[in-house]
């Protein structure tokens, strides 16, 4: 009851008063709020993985180092047409087509794998790509980002050559490291150090290992247009001294959930054992094959919630 | 004298004792209190006086005829002085998470260019703090501050409106607000304008601790 009278007593201005007078002095210290807060917060700024290095899972024919985020399912459809310099009785290549369907699933936002068929030879593949190590900057920074990848191929094409073609025979693998790294919000580069293994070499003196060497890059002209080049090396073998590096120049467009990928390249192929180890057209004898990608992604599955 | 015991009363009293009191007299008691505790620890007075949080939660939403699109984030910097009713906030637009990992791609590289723009900020100072704060022992306080919303590398005019509650020692902030992309030159191409709301409704929760003043007022 004493309490509740003395309580009374104290009328709230003066109280005020003196809650405010005890904080006073440090009043002025409070100029400049929110660049103290950005002080704090960046003492201990963490690390940032750099994202978006490439803008679809494909530079150009080869893949990038990116992968779908988790749950997303890419569906792509990829067309090379024929050579330019055949005239104009093939409509500049326009009548000759290979075609690839694929499908990409990430199981997380590091992981995915796909499939695929090829009119080329009438191929199956199927692959998988794992980010094993990404681009970071922050506290613990990683220069470049490394994403792994292999892939098996089964040419079904009946054959008539009177060579017996087992399902062994008929089957290549690809492994690659891909290493890339954003240098900055428009320009990514990547190279892509390459081993091809055919189960079966038809000519006399090829080796089954085929090493090449992949360099490439995008440069984002704006936001959703970037100019995209991308060339694999054959380290000098049989294969390089008979096949043609392959070469492609194209660039992406981005509409929302689709993008168009559109390039000139001298490979027909649209996967690593048709593109890297059979090339045969020279690219700057006009041997230019118009061609384009068209991936959508769809939300197969949406993430959890990460709060 | 009569004033003297009662005030040893209070603070050698089992502490439940003191407590107790306080839903009964309201904010007075927490205020006389404070201001008891305050006059016996210097330091802890302006203590109060400074509340700040690095792990606050904002979300927002856009609701469409052709889809919604939800964000949310919960590494929000805020600070906020009761001493002088300013306020400020900083969201580290990089961290927000889409259930759709495509969404969250095309926010960052398309629309906020989080490299460019990394943080939204904000800076204020409450509308009709002296009241606000007279009364926030008490009561929760519905408040309005008035500042600068900073967002995409625009810096403009806001109001936020929002409530404050003082809760066992720490600031509980609750705003909210709507922002029109195209007051921040976020570009929408016109293929995708009927899939982004012309405003978008965003909401923050913060829980604020208070922070000792050697910690916060350092140069």
């Amino acid at each position: 009851m004493i309490m509740k009278k003395l309580l009374t007593i104290f009328t709230r201005p003066a109280l005020l008063a003196l809650l405010l007078g005890a904080a006073a002095p440090a009043a002025h210290a409070q100029a400049d709020l929110l660049g103290q807060l950005e002080q704090d917060t960046k003492k201990d700024a963490p690390s940032q993985v750099v994202d978006a290095t490439f803008k679809a899972t494909r530079l150009i024919n080869g893949h990038t180092v990116q992968t779908p985020g988790e749950g997303t399912m890419v569906f792509l459809i990829s067309h090379r047409f024929g050579a330019l310099n055949s005239g104009a009785y093939e409509f500049f290549g326009l009548d000759q087509a290979t075609l690839r369907l694929g499908f990409e699933y990430a199981l997380t936002d590091r992981f995915e794998v796909g499939v695929g068929r090829s009119s080329l030879g009438k191929t199956f593949d199927g692959f998988l790509k794992y980010k094993a190590i990404q681009q970071t900057t922050g506290a613990h920074q990683v220069p470049v980002s490394v994403t792994l990848f292999t892939s098996a191929a089964v040419m079904t094409q009946r054959m008539s050559n009177g060579i017996d073609y087992t399902l062994g025979k008929r089957t290549a693998y690809t492994y690659q490291a891909l290493i890339a790294r954003k240098f900055s919000p428009d320009l990514s580069l990547q190279l892509m150090p390459t081993l091809v293994h055919r189960n079966l070499v038809i000519n006399e003196g090829e080796k089954n290992d085929v090493f090449a060497l992949g360099a490439g890059g995008r440069y984002k002209l704006t936001k959703r247009f970037s100019l995209n080049a991308e060339y694999y090396y054959l380290l000098p073998s049989y294969t390089a001294d008979h096949y043609r590096n392959s070469v492609a120049l194209g660039v992406d467009i981005e509409t929302g959930g689709h993008i168009f990928q559109m390039h000139v390249t001298n490979s027909t192929g649209m996967i690593e054992q048709q593109f890297i180890t059979q090339t045969t057209g020279n690219f700057f004898d006009g041997y230019l094959c118009f061609g384009f990608n068209v991936s959508r992604n769809f939300t197969v599955k949406q993430r959890a919630r990460k709060i | 004298m009569a004033y003297l015991s009662g005030f040893c009363r209070a603070l050698t009293g089992p502490a439940a004792g003191v407590w107790a009191r306080l839903p009964r007299r309201g904010g007075l008691g927490a205020l006389l209190l404070g201001v008891l505790l305050g006059l016996g620890r210097p330091q802890a007075a302006h203590a109060q006086a400074k509340y700040l949080t690095r792990a606050g939660h904002i979300s927002f939403f856009s609701a469409s005829i052709m889809e919604d699109i939800e964000a949310r984030n919960d590494k929000v910097a805020a600070v906020f002085d009761l001493a002088t009713g300013q306020i400020a906030f900083a969201v580290p637009i990089h961290d927000f998470q889409f259930k759709r990992t495509l969404m969250q791609e095309h926010f960052n590289e398309n629309y906020m260019e989080s490299d460019k723009f990394p943080k939204a900020t904000f800076t204020g100072q409450l509308v009709n703090a002296a009241q606000v704060l007279k009364q926030l022992p008490s009561a929760t306080q519905p408040v309005e501050a008035e500042g600068s919303l900073t967002v995409h590398g625009v810096t403009r005019k806001a109001i936020v409106s929002g409530t404050l509650q003082l809760r066992d020692g720490q600031l509980v902030v609750f705003a909210y607000f709507n922002i029109a992309p195209a007051d921040y030159a976020i570009d929408i191409p016109l293929l995708v304008r009927e899939h982004i709301a012309k405003s978008v409704s965003v909401r923050i929760n913060l829980t604020c601790d208070a922070v000792a003043p050697a910690v916060a007022t350092h140069p």
